[in-house]
């Protein structure tokens, strides 16, 4: 890929209208990746404060600090705002940023349709959370809001489905945006089996949550029913099946694992090439890995109920084909480290979040196989160990690429660099207490202790202490991360077009920062 | 020997846990144990496997990572190769993890087969899940008829309300390695006997786990799951509810007591009397006096954690017994009917099926004279007439 076309001589370019009004109205994908990523990281930060709360009651055994349901509440709002608030937010933001400027595209395909699913989301949030403040508390039923028990809620319970349902409308609309950006608006000569993979991975990411994001609108629509028009789809009493939610939620559920972390493939995949200074090793085959890995992710979905009592055959099926998943996201770690390998390397912050990365979200992948075995799984399953895999997964490995894509991008995006000091010191604190705060829960799970409870024996407090001083630890660096990009935004060293000497792309042939529209003219592509 | 009682002290202890392997460390504390029944062993054995392949491949992965990183670096002159594909290699690294996958789910499949049979049990038994006790009923056997509720004891009922439990120390001079993992009535079962369990919830779903056992199973309203096991050994082994049910989730545990076979007989025996000195307390005329002091035990255990021991409830939510109307005045009807029945759609369990006539009684009694409420007594042929 080459850019004989510049884009600097883009008098027409217009820029932003002035003040609040830019960022209500604005159909420009950066300023529309600006919002979604700005307001990730508020919603980072909300759910943060939550888990600060857990950790802290779970700082010591017994009761101190808060009552069981609001601990419940807790956990609970702590998952919800942390998937849909901050690390989907995120990715779209990044999407909105990149994909264009990636393909050749001067914005994004649908862009008032853009403007509105971002502008959804800060109201079903607002939702969400309001629910504090109403009889009965916030929903405390776990994320994935089990029947019967998350019919017991309180008055807040169709406000907080209400907010699902903003949020997945907003979901549907942006990937619909996505799809239709890459399938239609690729610069000439960008073939699919040109694309970066940050753009491979979003194009699936977003037929998944096109999948998906109805199914879950549907389990969520029927608890509505439920509750308030007599029905009794989950309602044993009424002939209807508790478990069928459960079928019905992880259909949506297991796909949704992989919205979290394909493009998170994608980010790495871009990163590491650029500090190897080598080209990314066996590019088709991680398409046709993360093909796979989307295929099988609508297969495997009962292996998060393997102790609701199904027929055995089913258990051997769900847990062959968890299994398999082993084989393409093994893949991926191969051929990530067959990039490293023999490169010229040099490790600045976004290559330290990437290797972090691969090495945490490997772990995590470890616990998943464990998990995979239906037998071994009989004890895993509810407790800590699981906390401890997911956690693996999504902070070490989602959101880890999304701090290693700020750093990466965020010199392009604003025109100016970091501070390269201070975001190596993010990463060692962040690493090194992420580490305490999670590795210690592999313990407690497997020594007897269950997930979501806010009080426990005294054997497990050791491991409890130590986990909670990681956990503050981490919470108080982020602090640091969002320092770091403060002070970028407000003056840095200028940065270079290409900011970084291994990297490889359209978005790099841009200025930095970008014109208000990408590609006024389409670039052409060797 | 862990060093205790400070943060310094706690760090130190992991980091000395983790440098001395098993000659300081307590492995109970870091691994899952290997538990007392043929299931167990087989799916610790499992588990280790697949641990150790784990560790093999985060060696040779992490490995070729770490020497690229110390080898492979700019600053120390590396120039970077440009080969970017090998399709040898990505065959290799596809067959590879199959075959260790294949070899896995051989021994995964048989065991979870295994695990499976309910067939030939010697005895069953069924657990109800409810929020947020167990209930265990005998179905056959020589125990037949034997019902018990299983809730949290009540010393650790007390001390795990907000503030009340003092500094690890006390909890740990007070309840030992069991605080919050000891019952009121544990499950009794015989040593060397395939028992089966059938599970169900009464009002959410809840899940059974003994890790000594090997399994834990969902109790889901509406659904009869079923396992077993079979103990080799006496014992008292402790577990939890696994599954979020609600406020108290984390304060329904779970004790089995495997008893050799003759123990188990002189067991049914004491509990069968038992229910025949219940069933003729039932007909008698009880006391004021000896109805409020039993019904206040029957109280902390059952309804404090909601209705607090105060009686003043957690509204609103949980409603406060202390001056409701439903609690003063001559007529205990529509108290007997929400004790009995419950409340639909809340946490309030209907406790005809879960208390006996006596209890109920004694209950309702207490609840109807404690926190200035005047409401007269109820006595035992009252409920027994209401059922």
């Amino acid at each position: 890929m080459s850019m004989a076309t510049a884009t600097h001589d883009a008098d027409h370019d217009h820029g932003p209208a002035k003040g609040l009004k830019r960022w209500i109205t604005t159909t420009n994908h950066k300023d529309i990746g600006t919002l979604y990523l700005v307001f990730a990281l508020t919603m980072f930060f909300i759910g943060g404060a939550m888990a600060m709360v857990i950790r802290a009651e779970l700082f010591q055994p017994g009761m101190q600090l808060v009552d069981p349901q609001f601990f419940n509440s807790m956990i609970t709002v702590h998952a919800l705002v942390m998937i849909f608030g901050a690390v989907m937010p995120a990715f779209t933001g990044l999407a909105n940023w990149l994909i264009p400027m990636m393909i050749g595209a001067p914005d994004m395909a649908l862009p008032r349709m853009n403007n509105l699913s971002f502008w959804i989301l800060p109201f079903a949030f607002t939702l969400l959370l309001s629910t504090f403040f109403m009889e009965g508390g916030g929903p405390a039923g776990g994320w994935t809001l089990y029947p019967p028990l998350s019919l017991q809620m309180g008055e807040g319970f169709p406000f907080m489905i209400f907010a699902i349902h903003l949020a997945g409308i907003s979901s549907i609309m942006g990937s619909i945006n996505v799809i239709v950006t890459i399938l239609n608006m690729r610069a000439p000569g960008m073939t699919l089996m040109k694309m970066p993979l940050f753009v491979w991975t979003w194009l699936i990411t977003a037929y998944l949550l096109i999948a998906t994001m109805p199914v879950l609108a549907g389990a969520v629509t029927m608890l509505l029913t439920d509750k308030f028009a007599g029905t009794s789809f989950f309602n044993a009493a009424g002939g209807g099946d508790p478990v069928m939610y459960q079928h019905i939620f992880w259909f949506f559920g297991h796909p949704e694992v992989y919205i979290l972390i394909l493009p998170a493939f994608g980010i790495i995949s871009a990163i590491v090439p650029t500090f190897a200074r080598k080209p990314l090793f066996g590019y088709s085959s991680m398409v046709y890995a993360t093909t796979s890995i989307a295929f099988l992710s609508f297969i495997v979905w009962a292996h998060h109920m393997f102790t609701v009592g199904m027929p055995v055959v089913g258990e051997l099926f769900f847990m062959y084909a968890t299994m398999m998943i082993a084989v393409p996201t093994g893949v991926k770690v191969f051929n990530w480290v067959s990039t490293m390998w023999k490169g010229a390397m040099s490790f600045e912050t976004p290559m330290l979040f990437a290797i972090g990365f691969i090495m945490m979200f490997t772990i995590g992948g470890f616990s998943g196989l464990m998990l995979a075995i239906a037998p071994a799984d009989f004890q895993y399953h509810d407790t800590y160990f699981v906390v401890a895999h997911f956690h693996y997964v999504l902070v070490t490995g989602a959101i880890y690429s999304i701090m290693a894509a700020t750093y990466y991008w965020l010199p392009k995006w604003t025109g100016k660099m970091y501070d390269e000091r201070l975001g190596k010191i993010h990463f060692w604190v962040s690493t090194l207490s992420v580490n305490v705060l999670f590795f210690p829960q592999h313990f407690l799970g497997l020594a007897g202790m269950p997930r979501r409870i806010p009080d426990y024996s005294v054997q497990f407090a050791d491991w409890n202490m130590v986990s909670s001083i990681g956990g503050f630890v981490f919470g108080a660096s982020q602090l640091l991360f969002l320092w770091v990009v403060i002070k970028t935004v407000r003056g840095g060293k200028k940065a270079t077009d290409r900011v970084w000497e291994g990297a490889n792309g359209l978005e790099w042939t841009l200025s930095s920062p970008p014109p208000y529209h990408s590609f006024s003219e389409a670039p052409v592509i060797k | 020997m862990r060093v205790r009682g400070s943060v310094a002290g706690t760090g130190l202890s992991a980091v000395l846990a983790l440098a001395a392997g098993s000659a300081l460390a307590d492995w109970s504390l870091l691994n899952m144990r290997d538990g007392v029944t043929s299931t167990s062993r087989a799916v610790h054995d499992l588990h280790m496997i697949i641990l150790w392949v784990c560790v093999v491949i985060g060696i040779v992965v992490f490995g070729a990572m770490i020497y690229a990183m110390l080898r492979h670096r700019k600053s120390k002159g590396a120039v970077a190769a440009q080969f970017h594909e090998s399709t040898a290699m990505e065959v290799i690294w596809t067959i590879i993890p199959i075959v260790i996958l294949v070899s896995m789910a051989i021994p995964a499949t048989k065991t979870l087969l295994a695990m499976e049979d309910t067939s030939k049990a010697d005895m069953s038994i069924k657990i109800t899940g409810i929020q947020w006790k167990w209930k265990y009923d005998y179905i056959d056997g020589e125990a037949a008829g034997i019902s018990l509720i299983s809730s949290l004891h009540p010393d650790h009922n007390a001390a795990r309300l907000r503030g009340a439990s003092g500094s690890v120390e006390n909890l740990r001079e007070q309840f030992g390695d069991t605080y919050l993992r000891e019952v009121d009535n544990p499950l009794v079962i015989p040593t060397g006997q395939k028992v089966r369990f059938l599970l169900t919830g009464a009002d959410v779903i809840h899940s059974w786990w003994v890790p000594d056992l090997g399994w834990k199973k969902d109790a889901i309203p509406g659904f009869v799951n079923e396992s077993w096991t079979r103990v080799d050994k006496p014992g008292v082994y402790r577990g939890k509810c696994a599954e979020l049910c609600g406020k108290d989730h984390g304060f329904m545990p779970i004790v089995v007591v495997a008893m050799a076979p003759d123990d188990y007989k002189a067991w049914v025996v004491r509990q069968k009397a038992h229910v025949a000195q219940a069933a003729a307390a039932a007909d008698r005329v009880w006391s004021k006096e000896d109805l409020i002091a039993r019904g206040q035990d029957v109280y902390r255990t059952n309804c404090a954690a909601c209705h607090q021991p105060n009686g003043q409830g957690l509204p609103p939510a949980f409603p406060a017994l202390a001056g409701s109307p439903i609690s003063n005045g001559s007529d205990a009807s529509q108290h007997v009917e929400a004790v009995m029945s419950g409340r639909p759609g809340t946490a309030m369990a209907a406790y005809k099926g879960l208390l006996n006539d006596v209890d109920l009684a004694a209950v309702i009694t207490y609840e109807r004279n404690a926190w200035g409420n005047s409401g007269g007594v109820v006595q035992p042929a009252e409920i027994k007439a209401a059922r």
